[in-house]
């Protein structure tokens, strides 16, 4: 080939995991090409396999995985060198490591060591690639810093991980990445552990830093956003295969394999919000009294004066938040992580116990409840009123009971069924959330995540709930499982009277969801207003800021690159 | 790149693709599993702990069926053969022409006396066969001190030979039946102290992480206090307050519960330890809002699935069980004769004298112990590996 551009070629590769009870063909005849400059990102859901393509480029699969066919060529310097049938340990391999090739994981909050500074971590590999000293090696660490733009990189090299943030970890991490000048970056799901905010710097400083470098760039990602924001190339990935290659443009505008266009589909569709048609009227009536309203409700962790009398100040997770929620509403509460959102959901339910403030309920027969004053016993009449939809579809079912188990528990526990009425009931609920009844004598073990997820939302329902309270429903799920869940939770609220406070971190699931929006920043709602309004006109800078960074799945109107950025202020 | 568009085979797929290796254990199977189906499935893959799991089942069957598997019984000593060495079983005899024929026999001894010291030692006579059968009758017994029998698993045909297939002690007492009765409280005491630390164990390792706060500090506290005890002269001076008149079965349950009332503070700690990791699991969570009370929370949610890991603990406790009954009754503060344990068996070996003329007398009741303490570990080890089936 005599393309001078391109630095790796990865020609039919083919990896297998020998499991249990049968081989996994996780990738098949893969072939792709990085080019210097040059940004390929390779998408797809969970399980497609794009994240092992990427560990075999370094050699890092699993043991009991093996790369049965194909090459990975790496090209420089005139020579070219084939990185499969290198040995694990010969000096060769371990040179590519981290010396031609640099990799950054989805994960910085293990990815760094917590007993070492992050200079001592940068410093260790200079000196083993580069055969610096360590004065030397110091000083380009500093330097590497500053380009990761960590401010006063001079102090912050002596500090440990534990003092970084997670986008300031994720700095560390490209900077101990590009530590030896690499020829390619492997960023895998680089972003996806961040806030949106984050995101946006850490996906620019990469741009930013390939661009100046000339490295070439292999993202893995499954945020269609990402993709149309910062690649070059796409190759889309399902079930060990590449569905689909092309350039950025072509992918997102004339794709012709169906399962990209239901990607994009399910992607773009959260762009919009179905609810304007489908809105009850009561929601915008003012005379209705709300369901739930919630006045000054606050929660301070610490403070309460130190043991010894030392200074004391409390974390406001909450703090002064007032709303209303009416009969039929879908609520959305956004905010990025340690904004306080999923205390909130937990105050409400009074899981947590607030400091200060009510919480009203106004029960079906119209009376009002003051929550913050239930007793134990009182207060689980209110939890079959108000139900909470958990993020985890893994943790949130007991996988010792079957499913008819989990979703009757509600029931049986009310003692509103016993036996064939159970039955009965349970697989009532079933068929409601899009579930087979008939597997209702199975663990959850055998369900996928969003079948999982449609469980949770079964045993929420069965005590036939005014509200729900859905924590991050959707977090955990791919996207086309993501829209699923959504539209399924729209559907029930067509047939049953039913307000959701839908809390969540992700501002295209909260337009496409939500009728009203309140996004917290730091304990308090800086922003209350209908979804519309909040996501295309915000009124406060924090949420422009925050609405700005969100990608857009368009590579022809990159939004991220043009975002409004919040400085925020002194921590109080 | 040039837009290429790459179809696989036509139709669409449905899946990863996967290529089985084994029939069995297909999808639906392991769909409507029960967690104690898929514990199992992964037990048995750790093939180690399987055999533990046999050696251990036998050794239960031995002290189950002791009075029918022991040639003779455990008291009757025949002072003529003391110290006599461990005979070997043989299949044929030679007859007077040359030719073999099948008869199942052991040697017999011969004694000589050393004219100096007057000591009597015994060697094999190649010459004497005593012909063995299996299912022969033999001394009479009661079968868990109920039925009247008279038949053992093998021994001597004619009732006046004798049979000492591990040897005899210095009153002349067959050894391997006597391990075989002691097999049976070895065992039980195990078990037994066991139940009882478990039960302690598993209710105040509960309360005390279910509950935690004050309740948790002051079960904390009690459990560090009995841990930090020095053992052996804990013992010693309960041992001693046993009142001398006690029958020999009071004097047994009285060391087990010394034995399990020091065990349970580990149990304890592990079962705090997950009811605090599993008190604030989403599922859990899940059950409080679902209005299930406390009780309901521990014992429908919780302890179930804790079980498989409590069952990993009592089979590491076990064997430190059965390893303080020797110790207590090798120091001569436990178990007393006539009541028959490995660690009482060990105590006829104590002395180095006695070694050198009888080592099978230290040999095969240790022995019995290590292979006990073993099994048991690798039993527990498998189980503790098996007893999350959800990890992944």
């Amino acid at each position: 080939m005599a393309d001078d551009d391109v630095i790796l070629s990865v020609e039919n590769l083919s990896i297998d995991f020998n499991l249990r009870t049968h081989v996994l063909h996780a990738v098949r005849e893969v072939s792709f090409e990085l080019r210097r400059g040059k940004t390929l990102c390779l998408v797809g859901e969970s399980g497609s396999g794009k994240s092992v393509t990427a560990r075999a480029l370094l050699r890092i699969i699993d043991k009991n995985g093996t790369i049965t066919d194909g090459r990975i060529l790496l090209r420089g310097a005139g020579s070219e060198t084939d990185i499969v049938p290198l040995n694990e340990r010969s000096a060769e391999l371990l040179s590519i490591r981290g010396g031609r090739i640099g990799l950054i994981f989805q994960e910085p909050m293990s990815s760094l060591s917590p007993v070492h500074t992050i200079g001592s971590q940068i410093v260790e590999a200079l000196r083993l690639h580069q055969a610096m000293n360590k004065a030397e090696a110091r000083v380009a660490t500093i330097e590497l810093l500053r380009q990761v733009e960590i401010p006063d990189p001079d102090k912050m090299i002596d500090r440990y991980t534990f003092e970084f943030s997670g986008g300031m970890r994720q700095r560390a991490m490209i900077a101990m990445a590009l530590a030896c000048n690499p020829d390619i970056l492997i960023a895998d799901e680089p972003t996806t552990a961040l806030d949106v905010t984050t995101q946006a710097e850490i996906l620019d400083l990469i741009k930013r830093l390939q661009l100046s470098r000339g490295m070439a760039m292999l993202l893995i990602t499954h945020d269609m956003g990402v993709v149309a924001e910062v690649a070059d190339e796409v190759a889309v990935m399902r079930y060990g295969r590449i569905v689909e290659a092309g350039s950025v443009d072509e992918i997102f505008h004339e794709a012709r394999h169906p399962y990209t266009r239901q990607l994009l589909a399910s992607t773009v569709r959260l762009e919009q919000n179905p609810r304007a048609l489908t809105r009850p009227a009561t929601v915008s009536d003012p005379t209705s009294k709300p369901v739930l309203s919630v006045r000054e409700l606050s929660k301070f962790y610490g403070g309460g004066g130190g043991l010894f009398g030392g200074a004391s100040y409390a974390i406001r997770a909450v703090d002064n938040v007032s709303l209303d929620l009416s009969a039929g509403e879908n609520l959305g509460i956004v905010g990025e992580s340690g904004s306080g959102k999923t205390t909130l959901g937990r105050l409400i339910l009074r899981t947590v116990e607030p400091t200060s403030g009510t919480i009203t309920y106004n029960d079906r027969e119209g009376r009002a409840v003051d929550v913050t004053g239930l007793s134990k016993r009182d207060l689980r009449g209110f939890h079959r009123d108000v139900r909470l939809v958990f993020q985890d579809p893994f943790a949130s079912l007991n996988p010792r009971l079957t499913v008819k188990d989990v979703i009757g528990d509600p029931l049986f526990v009310a003692g509103l069924a016993r036996g064939a009425a159970l039955e009965r009931r349970v697989g009532e609920l079933m068929e409601l959330v899009g579930l087979d009844p008939q597997s209702m004598e199975r663990y959850p073990h055998a369900f996928s995540g969003g079948q999982r997820q449609r469980i949770g939302v079964a045993r929420a329902l069965a005590l036939e709930p005014r509200v729900i309270i859905a924590d991050e429903a959707t977090a955990a799920l791919d996207v086309s499982i993501r829209s699923q869940i959504l539209d399924l939770l729209l559907d029930i609220q067509k047939r049953l009277s039913l307000s959701f406070i839908f809390i969540s971190h992700d501002i295209s699931v909260v337009r496409y969801f939500c009728d009203r929006v309140a996004v917290m920043h730091r304990g308090k709602v800086v922003e209350m207003g209908t979804a519309e309004q909040v996501c295309t006109a915000p009124h406060e800078a924090y949420t422009r800021a925050l609405i700005s960074a969100v990608p857009h799945p368009d590579p022809r109107h990159k939004r991220m690159l043009h975002r409004t950025r919040f400085t925020a202020e002194a921590t109080p | 790149m040039t837009h290429v568009h790459l179809e696989s085979d036509g139709a669409a797929e449905a899946g990863p693709a996967i290529t089985p290796i084994r029939r069995s254990g297909g999808k639906t199977e392991i769909a409507v599993a029960g967690p104690w189906t898929l514990i199992w499935l992964k037990f048995v893959r750790h093939k180690v702990a399987v055999v533990a799991a046999v050696l251990i089942l036998v050794m239960y069957l031995i002290a189950a069926f002791a009075e029918f598997l022991a040639p003779a019984l455990p008291e009757a000593a025949k002072p003529q053969f003391t110290y006599a060495p461990p005979q070997d079983i043989a299949l044929f005899v030679t007859e007077t022409d040359g030719s073999l024929s099948w008869m199942p026999h052991v040697k017999g001894y011969k004694q000589t006396v050393d004219p100096a010291s007057l000591k009597r030692t015994f060697t094999i006579d190649p010459d004497k066969v005593v012909p063995i059968g299996f299912f022969v009758k033999g001394p009479a017994y009661k079968l868990w001190g109920l039925i009247p029998m008279d038949l053992h698993l093998m021994g001597p045909l004619k009732s006046g030979d004798t049979m000492y297939l591990l040897g005899t002690d210095k009153l002349g007492r067959d050894l391997l039946t006597r391990l075989i009765y002691g097999t049976r409280v070895s065992m039980s005491i195990g078990l037994i102290g066991v139940a009882i630390s478990l039960c302690l164990g598993v209710v105040l390792g509960s309360i005390s992480g279910f509950y935690g706060g004050w309740v948790d500090l002051g079960i904390q506290r009690v459990i560090e206090v009995i841990s930090s005890m020095p053992t052996i002269p804990l013992w010693l001076g309960l041992a001693a307050a046993v009142p001398l008149t006690w029958s020999p079965l009071q004097v047994y349950f009285v060391i087990t519960l010394i034995v399990s009332l020091f065990g349970w503070t580990g149990l304890a700690r592990e079962v705090r330890g997950r009811f605090f990791a599993l008190r604030s699991d989403d599922f859990v969570t899940a059950a409080r809002l679902d209005g299930s009370s406390e009780r309901r929370l521990i014992f429908r949610h919780i302890l179930p699935s804790l079980t498989s890991h409590i069952l990993a603990v009592v089979t590491l406790a076990l064997p430190t069980m059965i390893v303080a009954e020797t110790a207590l009754s090798f120091l001569g503060i436990g178990l007393k004769a006539p009541v028959v344990s490995w660690g009482v068996l060990l105590q006829e070996a104590q002395n180095v004298r006695t070694i050198a003329t009888a080592p099978w007398l230290l040999i095969w009741p240790a022995g019995a112990v290590v292979l006990t303490v073993l099994s048991y570990n690798f039993l527990g080890d498998g189980l503790r590996d098996a007893a999350d089936p959800y990890e992944n």
